[in-house]
């Protein structure tokens, strides 16, 4: 990997939330959205960040862009520790650090045409352009994005899911961006549209080398689109691997157990897999496990994992995982595996 | 005699717009015991085919053709009489969990409600039958759970208490419509891997709606492929994936990200955007996004019988292969 551009160091968010004892007493608890979180970010790199509701993988996302205040940590974009500046100074980062949202219909202004929509940023950015100069730039960011010339005029209301999803883009790269968050922008569309938006990205991605940070709670999409896959559970990272050893040789328990849980649109296949649901559900965030979050859920768990928190260790092929049994459940699943289909064929 | 016949059902919707053309036509069968996958994007009218069936269309919809349910004609019915028959032999599940139920009522008096409401059953007896039914949909604590609020409980929960709540009659037909669409992923496959081990062991036939491919693999007997209201094709579940007949099927197929296969090649998405429904365009409704699409296709193709079981609506006689695992 070439210098990194994005650095995150140790990142921290805490939100504190009224447990509620009455009208008027309050007691707070903490919340550790995001605990502890450190990657790197290559230029034109795309890193994958998956995991499900409420493990912090969007509240991540806002801290690297400064939308919410890190409770520590440093976000280093090109040398510089962003979670330092003032609201001022980060306003004139962000035509370098773009976001785009999972709702392509309620993040765009219905009564604003798509056109305006697009010029906004650069508005924004370049006070001193002039209207012509607004008006090409525009036109060729739609014309990039899949959307003909003569939609310029017309309002989002008229425009299918996976169009308002183009205007979105649309409006993030037209200044340029060097990274850009894209948080959940295809789970609200249908199959079909999700490929197209899912090919535009890596389009996009290529051709104006991007790095870019992609978040979804579905696997695949992720492990398509990325060339490297970080996975969060309770606001912790638990494994950081490539996108093809996430799939073949995954290390963390809970990366096994997403994998599984991804149904697979071939009947046979499908229904040979020796499937095991995880069991359970997300422990409450206000009151996480100790030692190993993801414990609690764990088929693998011993007493050991509740004794201290797993570091996140780096592994010779570059891959990280925070689990203290990770050499040892590749032979621990196989067994397991062996079991069950010795009992299925007994039954 | 199948368990439940429909025939040309056509359900349209009036708004200010114009009329909305949301089911153009359908037909199905389907069997005793069978589980039955119908698969669409949004606006495919899939939802809605269900909707109409259960007389639950909203005002402005109206519904025509046939709906028989054991012989009984369903569309037409009295309020009184579908009130009897929903819930009891024919029960639904919807997307959304937690606000499908009543966040005034416990978990526990609203199943019983079901029970002393359909089944005549004393308060006791309910209650003593609602608790086994949440123990055999996996719910923790089911004595507990009764006296909680859906609030209380989180969205897997509640989605396993509306299974619950449906099969608390032992319907014949259970409509599951998205039953794992709003849940996290792991959630999703304990859920269908309940729904798999109900159906296989009660009598109970199943109609599952969703988007997911993959989900449909797992569960599934039969396949209906639904486009712009309409059925695309209708076939048995493996053929269905081996050798799709339909270019809309194999365009959905193609357009998943396979996590089996390791390429990062280019997604084959299906280019364009579905058909307005109010505006529908004359011929076959894919013929506009379609690879394949030639001269006749302004003809609207029929259903015909491609073997055995199999239908579809395409004039093409075969198509051409796909590759298998695009390109890998």
């Amino acid at each position: 990997m070439r210098a990194p551009v994005l650095k995150v160091e140790d990142l921290s968010v805490h939100f504190q939330v009224d447990a509620g004892i009455g009208l008027f007493r309050h007691d707070y608890q903490t919340i550790r959205a995001v605990d502890r979180v450190s990657f790197e970010l290559g230029p034109a790199e795309t890193l994958g960040i998956v995991g499900e509701s409420g493990c912090g993988k969007s509240t991540l996302a806002r801290a690297i862009l400064g939308l919410v205040k890190p409770a520590g940590g440093r976000v280093v974009w090109l040398g510089e520790n962003l979670a330092r500046l003032d609201a001022e100074q980060m306003r004139k980062k962000r035509s370098e650090l773009q976001l785009i949202f999972q709702d392509p219909f309620g993040s765009l202004d219905p009564r604003m045409t798509v056109g305006q929509i697009v010029a906004e940023p650069l508005k924004n950015f370049y006070p001193s352009m002039s209207r012509m100069q607004l008006r090409e730039r525009v036109a060729g960011m739609l014309k990039m994005v899949g959307l003909a010339p003569e939609q310029i005029n017309r309002y989002p209301h008229e425009f299918s899911g996976g169009q308002c999803q183009r205007i979105g883009i649309a409006r993030a790269l037209v200044v340029n961006p060097r990274l850009v968050v894209c948080d959940e922008p295809v789970s609200a569309l249908d199959v079909s549209i999700q490929a197209q938006i899912v090919n535009l990205l890596k389009e996009l991605q290529n051709k104006l080398q991007l790095a870019l940070i992609f978040i979804a709670h579905d696997l695949s999409v992720v492990q398509h689109i990325s060339d490297r896959v970080l996975v969060m559970y309770l606001g912790r990272v638990m494994e950081v691997a490539d996108r093809n050893s996430i799939y073949k040789n995954p290390a963390h328990p809970y990366t096994r157990a997403l994998i599984e849980s991804v149904p697979i649109p071939d009947p046979k296949a499908e229904r040979a897999r020796a499937r095991k649901s995880l069991g359970g559900e997300l422990p409450s965030a206000t009151n996480p496990p100790s030692g190993c979050v993801f414990r609690t859920r764990c088929p693998y768990a011993i007493d050991a994992c509740a004794a201290r928190e797993p570091p996140l260790e780096t592994l010779e092929s570059g891959n990280q995982v925070a689990c203290i049994r990770h050499q040892e459940i590749p032979a621990l699943a196989a067994e397991q595996a062996r079991a069950e289909a010795e009992a299925e064929s007994n039954s | 005699m199948a368990l439940l016949e429909i025939r040309d059902l056509v359900v349209s919707f009036d708004t200010p717009e114009g009329r909305v053309h949301a089911v153009n036509g359908l037909s199905l069968d389907l069997d005793p015991g069978q589980t039955l996958g119908i698969v669409g994007e949004s606006g495919s009218g899939k939802t809605q085919t269900a909707m109409a069936m259960m007389g639950l269309l909203a005002e402005n919809g109206r519904a025509s053709g046939s709906v028989r349910f054991r012989g009984q004609q369903l569309l037409g019915l009295s309020r009184r009489e579908m009130t009897s028959i929903r819930g009891s032999k024919i029960s639904m599940i919807f997307q959304d969990p937690v606000s499908s139920l009543n966040p005034y009522l416990s978990i526990g008096d609203q199943l019983i409600e079901v029970l002393t409401h359909h089944r005549n059953l004393k308060h006791k007896a309910a209650r003593e039958r609602a608790v086994e039914m949440l123990q055999q949909v996996g719910l923790s604590d089911p004595r507990q759970r009764m006296r909680q609020y859906p609030h209380q409980l989180s969205g897997g929960m509640c989605q396993r208490v509306m299974i619950a709540m449906g099969l608390l009659c032992q319907p014949d037909l259970l409509i599951a419509d998205e039953p794992t669409t709003a849940l996290d992923v792991t959630v999703q496959s304990q859920i269908n891997t309940l729904m798999g081990e109900l159906s296989e062991q009660s009598s109970t036939a199943i109609m599952l709606i969703t988007h997911d491919l993959g989900v449909v693999a797992g569960l599934c007997d039969k396949v209906l492929v639904m486009y712009a209201g309409e059925v695309m094709e209708s076939a048995d579940i493996e053929p269905l994936f081996e050798d799709p007949a339909h270019p809309y099927t194999q365009g959905l197929l193609e357009s998943v990200p396979r996590m089996d296969r390791s390429d990062s090649g280019i997604l084959k998405a299906i280019p364009g955007n579905p058909p307005d429904l109010i505006d529908l365009p004359p011929g076959c409704p894919f013929r506009q996004r379609c690879p394949y699409a030639f001269d006749r296709c302004i003809e609207h193709p029929e259903l015909r019988p491609v073997d055995g079981q199999r239908q579809k609506r395409c004039h093409l006689e075969a198509l051409p292969k796909i590759m298998n695992g695009q390109g890998s």
